[in-house]
């Protein structure tokens, strides 16, 4: 509850303090995932800092997903620890992890596609919108049931839906879709969240959109990691870049050293020239 | 607020009229259920109760499909709530109503138990483990006689105690009585199942359904509210159980088999799940054809034939249930109607 007001209570960017000395929002350790015989993560560590957008890139296949799977807790980690606000939560519920601020998006459009285009944003207002079994029942959940649905209608505003609210989602196109995912995430109300690939599929349009929108929501005071293929707008958004390569650090700074890194350029040309996949077993 | 006045009716009057209209409805749907066992033989009202009661287990096991689970044991459940209610008051004289309630407790801390071993499990392999389940409740039943009577089950159950206020009296050794306490109890059952659905749990149930994955993420902890489905459909199933146990005043392992587990599923197939009253609909219908069409014909030892022909027509021809037939009706009823009607303007 403390950490729900907290997080209301929060201004834009500026009311984390001292990003300087301050200990990472989010920090992995040595993590590693195996999958039978394939490391798709191996002791990879990084740290994000409160605040920034923080890209994770590298060639298909380098373990990013995966990476986002264990740091949610959907997998759990074969070795290595993740830290969140300076707490261990290796091997957490999801669930759990999102009550805490923790939560992630899905990679292509993963949405309730037969609920309305509300109703997909009220689910993600679940954690904020609490009422008991009994109080349910007797409709006494009515005032912050209300509240609930207004904040998810602020949601949609925030990216623009909010006169697609009664739509079925599977009448929306594609770029609204991906859009949608972002609000149900954001109607969680975290404090960190995990883009996968948000811009896929995206015409340049939508995607200086839907770059607009992530700046957006960064200064709103959440942390963002992202990962992404679309280059242009990583550099663009992202204070600090890690670049992962079978499923290890490549690489880690700012994005005009990262893009001109001899290991990255040679990490990508490898993947999409020669037999990366070879070299990966 | 001033009402809206003139030939226009404001917005809140269209709403206000269908809410009246719904209401008009539900009368006139109890006025029915009020006068339907006089019209019936003594032996139709008996099967009048067990459809009553057959109208909550379906319903309640509509709740836990909800979740997108279907498991096999739910008939198995209904029969925990039946020895329990029965146990209690054969062997510690709890009064009957208690009972049924306490019978009915029994059957949720029975799936909540289950559900640390289930929940582990989805589709196919829930299905199955809930088969298995199942299977173990009904060994035990067999197995130990003492104090669930083994194979031969459970007889001379108390019944529901007679009412007698003087002026008052009600023996609901009879049939039409009992009627009415299952049409009681069944209905505010009905009720509260419906409040669950439309409130944000049902709206949590159907978003696990579709996408687990995405309501986990957003801090929907999935187990919990599985859980909660199956304690909750684990219940009204337990309140049936309790109900039939106390009308027909024996139960035996063999009542709750699977074989009638299959009956519960083909109700809710051939109604449908995705309306609430999908499956009373399935229910209702096939009983009035066992019952009345085939016993009359004298085809009632061929039920099992007719109903797996009964759910291959309907898979097949109606797949999406009885409940869909209303809304295809309208809209053919419609179309035809306005084609007829421009069929006329082009005579004209
Ligand atoms: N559930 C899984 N089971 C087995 N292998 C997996 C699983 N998930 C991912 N992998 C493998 O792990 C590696 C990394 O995959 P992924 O994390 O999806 O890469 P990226 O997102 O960077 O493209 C790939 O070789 C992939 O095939
Ligand atoms: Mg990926």
């Amino acid at each position: 509850m403390a950490a729900l007001a907290q997080r209301f209570g929060r201004g834009p960017q500026g009311s984390r303090v001292n990003p300087q000395n301050e200990r990472p929002i989010l920090e992995a350790r040595g993590l590693t995932r195996r999958f039978g015989g394939l490391v798709a993560v191996n002791d990879f560590s990084f740290s994000v800092r409160a605040g920034a957008i923080h890209g994770l890139i590298g060639p298909n296949g380098a373990g990013k997903t995966t990476t986002f799977n264990v740091i949610s807790g959907f997998y759990a980690p074969t070795a290595g620890q993740v830290f969140f606000r300076g707490l261990d939560i290796s091997g957490r519920k999801t669930s759990a992890l999102a009550a805490m601020g923790l939560v992630r998006t899905f990679q292509g459009s993963t949405l309730f596609q037969e609920f309305s285009v509300l109703d997909n944003v009220r689910v993600g207002r679940h954690l904020g919108a609490r009422a008991g079994f009994f109080r349910r029942l007797l409709g006494a959940d009515r005032r912050s049931e209300e509240k609930a649905d207004a904040q998810a209608q602020e949601t949609l505003a925030f990216f623009g839906l909010e006169d697609l609210a009664d739509e079925p989602v599977s009448n929306l196109p594609h770029g609204h879709q991906r859009m949608l995912g972002l609000a149900v995430a954001l109607a969680a109300e975290p404090e960190v969240l995990l883009l996968d690939e948000p811009f896929t599929g995206m015409n340049p349009e939508e995607t200086g959109r839907m770059m607009t929108l992530v700046q957006g929501i960064r200064d709103r005071g959440v942390t963002v990691m992202l990962v992404e293929h679309d280059m242009r707008a990583v550099m663009n958004l992202c204070d600090v870049i890690t670049v992962m390569n079978f499923g290890a650090l490549l690489v880690e700074g700012p994005p005009e050293v990262v893009r001109n890194d001899p290991a990255v350029i040679e990490a990508y040309l490898g993947s999409a020239t020669a037999d990366g996949a070879g070299d990966a077993a | 607020m001033p009402e809206p006045t003139g030939a226009t009716p404001g917005p809140g009057t269209g709403r206000r009229i269908r809410r009246i209209a719904w209401q008009l409805r539900v009368v006139f749907l109890f006025a029915a259920l009020a006068v339907l066992p006089y019209l019936l033989s003594y032996s139709q009202q008996e099967i009048a109760v067990l459809l009553v009661i057959n109208v909550l287990l379906v319903s309640s096991y509509r709740l836990l499909t909800l979740t997108g689970e279907w498991s096999l044991g739910h008939v198995v459940i209904m029969g925990v709530g039946a020895y329990a209610s029965a146990l209690l008051t054969k062997r510690l004289g709890v009064p009957v109503p208690l009972s049924m309630l306490l019978g009915a407790s029994m059957a949720a801390a029975t799936a909540a138990i289950l559900s640390f071993p289930l929940f582990r499990m989805k589709g196919f392999y829930f299905l199955i483990g809930s088969f298995a389940a199942g299977e173990i409740i009904r060994l035990i039943w067999k197995r130990f006689t003492d104090p669930f009577g083994g194979p031969k089950g459970l007889k001379r159950i108390d019944p529901f105690p007679d009412i007698d206020t003087g002026f008052l009296s009600i023996d609901f050794y009879e049939p039409v009585n009992y009627y009415f306490l299952a049409l009681i109890v069944v209905s505010a059952s009905l009720f509260v199942l419906y409040r669950i659905e439309r409130s944000r749990i049902g709206l949590t149930f159907h978003a696990i359904h579709w996408q687990d994955r995405l309501a986990e993420s957003v801090g929907v902890d999935t187990f919990r509210y599985r859980t909660l489905a199956f304690v909750i459909a684990s219940f009204f199933a337990g309140i049936a159980g309790g109900l039939y146990a106390h009308y027909v005043g024996a139960v035996n392992p063999t009542r709750f088999s699977v074989d009638q587990m299959v009956y519960v599923l083909v109700w809710a197939i051939v109604g449908g799940t995705a309306t609430f009253y999908g499956p009373i609909l399935g229910v209702v219908v096939l009983t009035v054809i066992n019952e009345i069409v085939l016993r009359a014909l004298g085809l009632d030892t061929a039920r099992p034939l007719i109903y797996g022909a009964i759910l291959i027509l309907s898979v097949l021809y109606l797949p999406n249930g009885l409940e869909s037939l209303g809304p295809r009706l309208r809209t053919r009823w419609q179309r035809w109607r306005s084609g007829s009607a421009a069929g006329r303007r082009e005579a004209a």
